[in-house]
């Protein structure tokens, strides 16, 4: 039997079951005995107590008499908060970065060179330390603050911006608003066949863009400018009104942004240096102007090339995002795996829940990868 | 200017022109090649201007290298105040390891490069003699940093910090993680329906959750699964999750390089009727791991930049030391300057680690391209 390859195989695979049934068995065993000492259960019950602890950036209402399930959510949410700043900022960063670094321009090109090198070979923790240890240590006292225009305000408590609030009226804008984009989607899919049946092309984004731009403001102003500002002032310590950003926040959005920043700057150079350089010489010599050359035949390739570890990149954006307990941000770690851990002494229940929450985020997102993956992958050959 | 003939092939060469050779070619190409690569030029002088100035100022002309404390230094100068780590500069280098076994730690460290050298060096002479000591090396290195044996005064886990915690997380994660790491790439490839599924299953688990995540988990329990009573160092359960964790990551960047090989590299060995282990040992391996030094040294790199997580769950590595040295009122409010100096630790240690793997990408590179 040994000699035969099938059977060896299923042999070998039932001796591997074997053990890990055992290897399973065995730790359940040891848990249920550790418990047993400690008079331990497993129960999720401690999700629907209240929490009993202050959260100081929140999107959805929470108070410390919330459960610890709510206090779980609201952890939940600032990490998609803090997630989405931190992916606009590293985007943006990198994109611009890895096309310095590419410029025939040896001193910038250098400059973005150092820049990576110097970002990403230090750890993301001590990033966010430093981050926030310059907000909190060199940004000015509140009653000192940095104003801009006496409406922004930059002070080691945060960062205050106007908060614009709806009056009466506004549905006009919105409806304004969605009226336009309804006619760019038709105006575009209109220009398009106007453009295979005849070959005319037309300025489709500009017109587009001013029609989106200017046809709310145009309803923003006949409605009689419905919205007004909320401006932050100071009163005693600290200042009151307006939208607030908590120097953790803030902090860990930088750190974030700039660290993967320096990742995603090389995905962008690699992806466009992977193109063929025929391709480029292939569009100029017909006679495409150079910005034409990159958003239509450069960019479209090296998309395929980029998109994949672009995505790997914001999912550990997403899961460095974690490390905010280390300044005090409550994220879903700090919260759910932080406090409500302590408090209710539940390690084995809230570890679980954290997760198995960005478990399912990472698959997910990994499976819409491979989707998107097989869609755009090179067809023949 | 008269006109001078020449018999033909006798012409003289000309001078290239003026402005593409030279210092001034080599400027105007690189440099002012068009109006809006000379605003960039110009853009970045200014902004290298005011940074180098910035930083040169505060980091040495102005700042203070040794004070009492903070509101000292103030009075010294208004830069930099280093004194906060020249302080301390033992505690950051080798947590709190008594200061008369010290030594024992520097010849460890210093050991170590030779240890290593025959297995990063392939050239280097009398390898095969070095090579036996790397093999010796890990228990050399165990008995003279925890002491215990032959008369070394027996020093406690909880100890050690600063950089040498580091180094030791990083390597021992970094040498236990590549044998995983390689046998769940094998494990992902197997044709075994029960194998596969489990290391898809460990990998996927390992790189979908935060490494903050696995380090509590060590942390609080850990215990928890083990039979009762047993209790071993934190210090080895946060290693075991790095290696996991980096492992996972490993076993990806590995796949991709088996995945690489053309396929009929795979049906020549079947034709010679090597069977799977030596297929594995002598056809996939070694052009897998070549493909994949660079990932897998990045690897290495990341997992030794994330063993500052450590601090989280209270281990006094560079980054611990620093916050406990902040929190002394002497030295309240100069982050900065300690995260700085600790980040300058970091940034020497893996730029070093990704010049060697350009290094041996290059050395090992056989491709006919």
């Amino acid at each position: 039997m040994w000699r035969n390859e099938k059977s060896r195989e299923i042999i070998v695979q039932i001796i591997v079951l074997f053990f890990l049934g055992w290897f399973i068995s065995w730790l359940v065993m040891n848990v249920n005995a550790n418990f047993e000492a400690l008079g331990k259960d497993i129960s999720f019950e401690f999700l629907f107590i209240p929490a009993g602890y202050d959260i100081n950036q929140y999107l959805i209402d929470y108070d410390s008499r919330d459960s610890h399930l709510r206090a779980g959510i609201v952890g939940l949410l600032n990490t998609g908060l803090v997630a989405f700043f931190g992916i606009i900022l590293a985007t943006v960063l990198g994109i611009a970065l890895g096309i310095i670094r590419l410029s025939k321009n040896w001193l910038a090109s250098k400059i973005a060179y150092w820049y990576v090198e110097f970002t990403r070979n230090v750890p993301i923790l001590l990033h966010i330390l430093l981050w926030h240890g310059i907000i909190i240590n060199t940004l000015p006292h509140p009653r000192k603050a940095i104003s801009f225009g006496d409406v922004t305000f930059l002070s080691n408590r945060g960062f205050y911006i106007p908060k614009p609030l709806a009056e009466s009226g506004i549905e006009l804008v919105y409806l304004f608003l969605v009226v336009a984009i309804i006619f760019s989607i038709l105006f575009s899919k209109y220009c398009k066949r106007k453009q295979d049946l005849t070959g005319i092309q037309y300025p489709v984004f500009w017109i587009n863009f001013s029609v989106i731009f200017f046809l709310p403001l145009i309803a923003f102003f006949l409605s009689g400018m419905p919205v007004s500002l909320e401006i932050p002032a100071l009163k005693g310590f600290n200042f009151r009104g307006g939208m607030h950003m908590s120097p953790e926040l803030a902090a860990l959005t930088f750190a974030l942004g700039i660290y993967t920043a320096a990742f995603i700057a090389e995905i962008v150079r690699a992806g466009i240096l992977a193109i063929d350089k025929g391709q480029r010489e292939a569009a100029e010599s017909i006679g495409l102007k150079p910005s034409k050359v990159m958003n239509l035949v450069i960019l479209p390739q090296a998309r395929r090339v980029i998109i994949p570890p672009l995505t790997s990149q914001y999912l550990n954006l997403t899961k460095n995002s974690s490390l905010a307990i280390a300044i005090g941000y409550m994220d879903l770690v700090a919260t759910l795996g932080g406090i409500s851990l302590n408090q209710t002494g539940r390690e084995m229940e809230t570890m679980l829940i954290v997760m198995l929450i960005y478990l399912s985020v990472s698959l997910s997102i990994s499976a819409l990868m491979n989707w998107y993956n097989s869609k755009v992958k090179l067809v023949g050959r | 200017m008269s006109e001078k003939t020449y018999k033909p092939g006798n012409y003289p060469d000309l001078p290239p022109p003026p402005g593409t050779v030279g210092v001034y070619g080599w400027i105007r190409q690189n440099l002012f090649s068009s109006i809006s690569n000379s605003l960039l030029t110009i853009i970045s002088v200014v902004l290298l201007y005011y940074l180098i100035d910035g930083i040169i100022g505060w980091f040495f002309l102005d700042a203070v290298f040794d004070a009492d404390s903070k509101i000292a230094c103030r009075k010294i100068d208004d830069g930099a105040c280093w004194a906060v780590i020249t302080r301390r500069v033992g505690q950051f280098v080798y947590g709190f390891y008594p200061e008369a076994e010290r030594w024992r730690i520097d010849i460890t460290f210093l050991t170590m490069f030779v240890a290593f050298a025959p297995l990063l060096y392939p050239d280097i002479p009398k390898r095969k003699w070095l090579l036996y000591f790397s093999v010796f090396y890990p228990f050399f290195a165990f008995v003279l940093i925890m002491g215990g044996y032959f008369g070394l005064q027996k020093i406690e886990y909880s100890l050690f910090g600063g950089f040498m915690l580091t180094v030791i997380l990083g390597v021992c994660g970094i040498v236990c993680s590549l044998p995983l790491g390689i046998l769940l790439a094998l494990g992902r490839q197997s044709n075994l329906t029960v194998v596969r599924t489990l290391s898809v299953c460990f990998i996927e688990f390992m790189r979908g959750v935060p490494l903050i995540t696995l380090l509590f988990v060590a942390s609080s329990m850990l215990n928890y699964f083990l039979p009762p009573g047993t209790n071993f160092s934190i210090l080895v359960r946060v290693i075991i999750m790095f290696t996991f964790f980096s492992a996972a990551y490993i076993a990806e960047v590995i796949r991709g390089g088996i995945q690489a090989i053309p396929k009929g590299q795979y049906e020549a060995a079947d034709a010679l009727g090597m069977n799977y282990w030596q297929k594995t040992r002598f056809i996939t391996l070694p052009q897998a791991l070549k493909i994949s030094i660079p990932g897998i040294v990045n690897t290495f790199i990341g997992l030794y930049k994330d063993t500052t997580l450590v601090v989280v769950i209270g281990l006094l590595d560079p980054l611990g030391i620093g916050r406990a040295a902040l929190a002394d009122t002497k030295w309240n409010g100069l982050s900065t300057e300690t995260y700085l100096f600790v980040a300058l630790f970091f940034f020497v240690s893996c730029f070093a680690m990704s010049r060697y793997s350009l290094w041996l990408e290059n050395k090992l590179n056989t491709d006919q391209k």
